[in-house]
């Protein structure tokens, strides 16, 4: 007898099928891993299960949890079971604690709620647990608030507060997506530590192969609702019976086919560069202190190169973006695009800005939602001074759309019509309608799904070659960085401590940061990645 | 198609009501307001004089009219200062965050706040005098902070998107980033916010005008009819109660439009509705 038994779990909202014949079960100290991209209705099914569906929504099937039905219980039953005998962390740990309240009181409202103890010993609880999941008690005390820990550190907060009762199940939905490389497989590491310790159960809601097959033992890969392909992670990644699992697996790790043509001439040059914020004076007297988010970097990008910058979360990757699109005043050095130096300020000439265009990372901010996609992607045309009118404006947004594989239509939607990978090809489109030199791509596909994200890629990889274009391609995910760049600069709080072909890099590390970095990155299992 | 709210339907029922009203008396009342009738006074409310006649003998109803005119256009204008003068503001301080323009703006909207409207809306008019032109103007001061707060606030969630991003490496100003992208995408605030003060406005004109320092006589108002009949209350009260009636429900009805218009404007809710 399985610990949960979940059986034909059907869910629809206002008569849409969301979920189909969701059936599996779970064990006493087994982690379970729930696979597919978004919209696959593996965040519904954890939803199911706590009872939290959305308005509107009609849930059949079983849910057996130590011999009651989840679905069948009273509101009232299932409040006194979630937290208590299902925990459950969320993705986004910057929301997920209440920001007025010490972390300390967080995790032991829990248990006060619960009636498991009163304050006093409940805050003693709370200590307990927030030692186990890594947060001393010198670094961390009680009355620490949740804006003075960094997003690691948030999540073991999560993560504590779900681990407070003891639950059977601990259902995670994403919890190291929001996360760096390095705080991920500490958390990951701690979430296996706490199945073996506590004999919990975890069911792992994930979008990441690699992390799934690193760490579940069971493994479910949902499409549209259906669980496709289940069985022992093994059995699920070496034999791939479904052509969803093959499919998502080679989108996984896709290698986009480049012929770059690299010229010797540099494009852009950076020459010592260095950007402070200055921070508010602590005191009248005393003068205000510097954060030097860039100190003292030099590189050269070449004509025709795509070169990476990965780093983590506040290395500087993004004031280095700002400062070469000219939008960031430097407090030192300078860069040459072309042999023009880029300026920040108002004055910055139109001729050099024509000559780089960037694509940012969120395709639900990088439009505004009153224009059209004609008037979105035709905005860099602002730059020139003979702007083009009437018919040939309609030509170049035409070229533009068709360049990246949309359709000439949908000039005239509206950006809420399309898809997140889509909202990138437009993304593209706006970068590429000047025809720059130059694109620089910040965290481009970090939001897509694996297989709209290995489209996106091999989009790119065409574009290049096609308009002689060179990205900078800005990223915190080290396998994307691997597989479409020629060139890779590893930065850290600052200062680039690695640079060199991406190939020599990856394979030979020189330098501790890369080599953790590199370290910490989930891959999918070797020999099963030769058989795709 | 959308599906309005009852809340906007009922809301817009009652202040078009008043605002049809307002524009019907332009061409024709039931009777001229300005010409008194000594002989027909205190006349209760009867098929010829809707509403009764008032200590002069006139039309109640063509008054009511007639003050739904000054009201709204009292109204109109000191919102129309407000958004003019305060928008503006609102998005300088908004596009100048963290620089010394945004506090110089905001402290200033500050001192304005700090001060209790309605007891200012009586010192200018005393000062300068009493007139409609005066009251406008001590209304629409204290509507301009409202809406520099307002429109800054909103300005700066969108100044940090990526789409003002890329218009800046589009090479875009501050100025046309503020017209382009920011300012339809806080119209909806302006808008919801704009039907609280007009209706805010409607009150303090009634209030001015109640201690004399609004629009003069022989001009009707709301205000002003109901400080006429205090003295006649015991024995004429409809006198007060159809002016007051006139307030309260367009009052109430710019506020259900104002709550209703937040429901369908608010992309959130929208989204949620399908």
């Amino acid at each position: 007898m399985s610990l949960l038994d979940i059986k034909n779990l059907n869910v629809s909202i206002h008569n849409t099928k969301i979920l189909e014949n969701i059936s599996f079960s779970v064990n006493e100290g087994e982690i379970f891993g729930i696979v597919g991209e978004s919209g696959s209705g593996k965040s519904m099914t954890a939803l199911g299960l706590m009872g939290l569906l959305p308005d509107g929504a009609k849930i059949t099937g079983s849910a057996i949890l130590s011999e009651k039905d989840l679905l069948k219980i009273s509101e009232e039953e299932m409040c006194t079971l979630r937290g208590n005998a299902i925990g459950m962390i969320f993705q986004e740990p910057m929301t997920a604690l209440n920001p007025v309240q010490t972390i300390g009181n967080q995790v032991a409202e829990t248990l006060i709620i619960h009636g498991r103890a009163k304050r006093t010993k409940a805050l003693k609880i709370a200590r307990e647990k927030l030692n186990r999941v890594g947060l001393t008690e010198e670094q961390f005390p009680l009355d620490k608030y949740p804006h003075e820990l960094s997003g690691g550190q948030r999540q073991r907060v999560a993560i504590a507060l779900a681990i407070a009762m003891r639950p059977k199940i601990l259902i995670a939905d994403e919890p190291t997506t929001a996360l760096d490389v390095t705080t991920q497989s500490q958390i990951l590491r701690l979430l296996k530590s706490l199945v073996e310790e506590e004999k919990m159960a975890l069911i792992l809601i994930t979008h990441d192969l690699a992390v799934v097959s690193g760490l579940a033992d069971n493994v479910a890969v949902m499409q549209t609702g259906k669980i496709v392909e289940a069985g022992t992670t093994n059995d699920v990644f070496s034999q791939m019976k479904h052509a969803y699992t093959r499919q998502l697996f080679s989108a996984s790790n896709h290698i986009p086919v480049r012929n770059p043509k690299l010229e010797e001439t540099p494009l852009l040059e950076i020459k010592n560069v260095v950007r402070n914020y200055k921070l508010p004076r602590e005191s009248i007297f005393a003068r205000p202190k510097f954060f030097h988010a860039v100190r003292d970097i030099s590189f050269i990008l070449r004509k025709g190169e795509n070169l990476g910058l990965v780093g983590e979360s506040g290395c500087g990757k993004s004031t280095l973006t700002r400062a070469i699109l000219g939008l960031e005043e430097l407090q030192g050095g300078e860069i040459i695009l072309e042999g023009d130096i880029v300026k920040a300020g108002k004055k910055l000439n139109s001729k050099i800005r024509r000559k780089m265009q960037v694509v940012f990372q969120d395709p639900f901010s990088s439009f505004n939602p009153r224009h059209k996609i004609g008037r979105l992607i035709s905005e860099p045309f602002y730059l020139m001074e003979d702007r083009p009118t009437g018919a040939k404006l309609k030509n170049e947004i035409n070229d533009a759309l068709t360049n990246v594989g949309l359709k000439v239509e949908d000039a005239d939607k509206y950006i809420h019509e399309f898809s997140g990978g889509q909202r990138q090809r437009v993304a593209i489109a706006r970068a590429l309608i000047i025809k720059p030199s130059l694109i620089v791509l910040d965290e481009a596909v970090s939001a897509l799904d694996v297989s709209i994200r290995a489209q996106v890629l091999d989009l790119l990889a065409e574009l290049s070659s096609k308009f002689n274009l060179s990205y900078l391609f800005i990223s915190h995910d080290l396998s994307v960085v691997r597989n479409i760049t020629d060139r890779v600069l590893v930065m850290k709080s600052g200062k680039i401590v690695e640079s060199g072909d991406t190939q020599k890099v990856f394979d030979n590390p020189q330098h501790e940061y890369t080599k953790e970095l590199i370290a910490a990155t989930p891959q999918l299992p070797k020999h099963l990645s030769r058989k795709v | 198609m959308i599906k309005l709210p009852r809340t906007l339907i009922f809301g817009g029922i009652l202040f078009f009501t008043f605002l049809i009203g307002a524009l019907i008396s332009f061409l024709w009342t039931p009777s001229d307001v300005e010409i008194l009738n000594i002989t027909s006074r205190f006349k209760l409310p009867s098929t010829v004089n809707w509403f009764g006649t008032d200590h002069f003998g006139r039309d109640i109803f063509s008054m009511i009219m007639v003050g739904a005119r000054t009201s709204i256009a009292v109204a109109v204008v000191a919102v129309g200062i407000g958004i003019l003068v305060g928008l503006p503001l609102g998005l300088w301080a908004a596009s100048h965050h963290g620089h010394w323009v945004d506090d110089l703006i905001m402290r200033g909207n500050d001192l304005v706040f700090a001060f209790p409207s309605l007891i200012i809306a009586i010192l200018i008019t005393a000062v300068f005098g009493p007139s409609a032109f005066n009251a406008i103007i001590a209304i629409g001061i204290f509507n301009v902070p409202v809406f520099a707060r307002i429109s800054r606030g909103g300005a700066l969630s969108i100044w940090t998107l990526d789409y003002i991003l890329s218009a800046r490496v589009a090479g875009k100003r501050t100025f046309r980033i503020s017209v382009e992208h920011i300012l339809p995408n806080i119209a909806n605030l302006l808008i919801v916010q704009g039907t609280i003060q007009f209706s805010l406005g409607i009150l303090a004109e009634a209030a001015l005008s109640y201690v004399g320092l609004g629009v003069q006589p022989p001009t009707p108002s709301w205000g002003r009819m109901l400080a006429d009949s205090q003295t006649m209350i015991s024995f004429a009260p409809h006198l007060a109660l159809f002016p007051g009636f006139a307030i309260i429900l367009t009052v109430l009805g710019l506020n259900l439009m104002g709550d209703g218009l937040r429901d369908i404007l608010d992309p959130r809710i929208r989204r949620a509705r399908g």
